[in-house]
């Protein structure tokens, strides 16, 4: 039993380790709910084996909450967080965020409803995805 | 009785070993296809694996190794949530990723995602 456990948490880290690589390369907020997802999965699994190993019943409970929220991550960000405006994703300087101040003033009393537009703006599609894929001809 | 008590608790916890170690490299091979895979909806199909399968087979094989009906009980309720929050889940996910336009809707044969097809897009 006691190899079986190692064998068994090694893959489960493992996996665990690449969900957090997945959700550092991202390229979009929807591929970090996936990670997230797959960190719960492998989180869970980590107790279920610790509770088998030393024949435990307290640790099952957690299972039962993990199970009921952890889809509350993946929901709110693909509710929520899945439309990335432009430079969202990093720190903008001053001057960045006063020019588009100016614009939206702009846009607003041009028609006369502001903001809408750049909010709308479909995100840009992953170079390095792209790249990665039309090299391996995954899609041909 | 066809064997001893001891050699039904051996049975039941090479079978949990079994079931453990499946649902264990369900997990690792959704790490790889969450790493691998090339598109949103790829990776997608990769991480529902341990998500359901796998996890009926670790807490399979935790129940064979607890051996306690209140743990089994508790068990089969975390599979019926499971089954219940993930569809869910995956969903919102994809249809978040259709709308913000991260799929690549060349790729899918037939496209029930279109645009001008009411019936499916309403």
């Amino acid at each position: 039993m006691v190899v079986v456990v190692i064998v068994a948490v090694t893959l489960v880290v493992t996996a665990a380790v690449l969900a957090l690589i997945r959700i550092e390369k991202g390229p979009s907020m929807l591929d970090r709910a996936l990670g997230l997802d797959l960190l719960t999965a492998s989180l869970v699994g980590a107790i279920a084996i610790e509770a088998a190993w030393v024949r435990r019943t307290e640790t099952i409970p957690i299972l039962v909450a993990l199970s009921l929220v952890g889809f509350v991550g993946s929901v709110a960000l693909s509710r929520f967080a899945a439309r990335e405006p432009e430079g969202e994703g990093r720190v903008r300087s001053p001057e960045e965020v006063a020019a588009q101040a100016r614009a939206s003033d702009v846009m607003r009393t041009e028609h006369g409803h502001g903001g809408t537009a750049a909010a709308e703006a479909p995100d840009e599609q992953d170079e390095q995805d792209g790249g990665r894929t039309s090299g391996r001809g995954w899609r041909s | 009785m066809l064997f001893d008590a001891g050699t039904w608790s051996l049975i039941t916890d090479v079978l949990a070993a079994v079931f453990i170690l499946a649902g264990a490299f369900l997990t690792f091979a959704a790490g790889i296809g969450a790493l691998r895979f090339p598109s949103l909806l790829a990776r997608m199909h990769a991480v529902t694996k341990p998500q359901v399968l796998g996890l009926i087979l670790l807490l399979i094989g935790l129940s064979l190794r607890v051996r306690s009906w209140s743990a089994v009980a508790m068990l089969a309720l975390v599979v019926a949530f499971q089954l219940l929050t993930a569809p869910v889940g995956a969903h919102l996910v994809s249809r978040a990723g259709f709308r913000t336009g991260k799929v690549d809707e060349s790729e899918l044969q037939p496209n029930q995602m279109e645009p001008d097809d009411d019936e499916h897009t309403a």
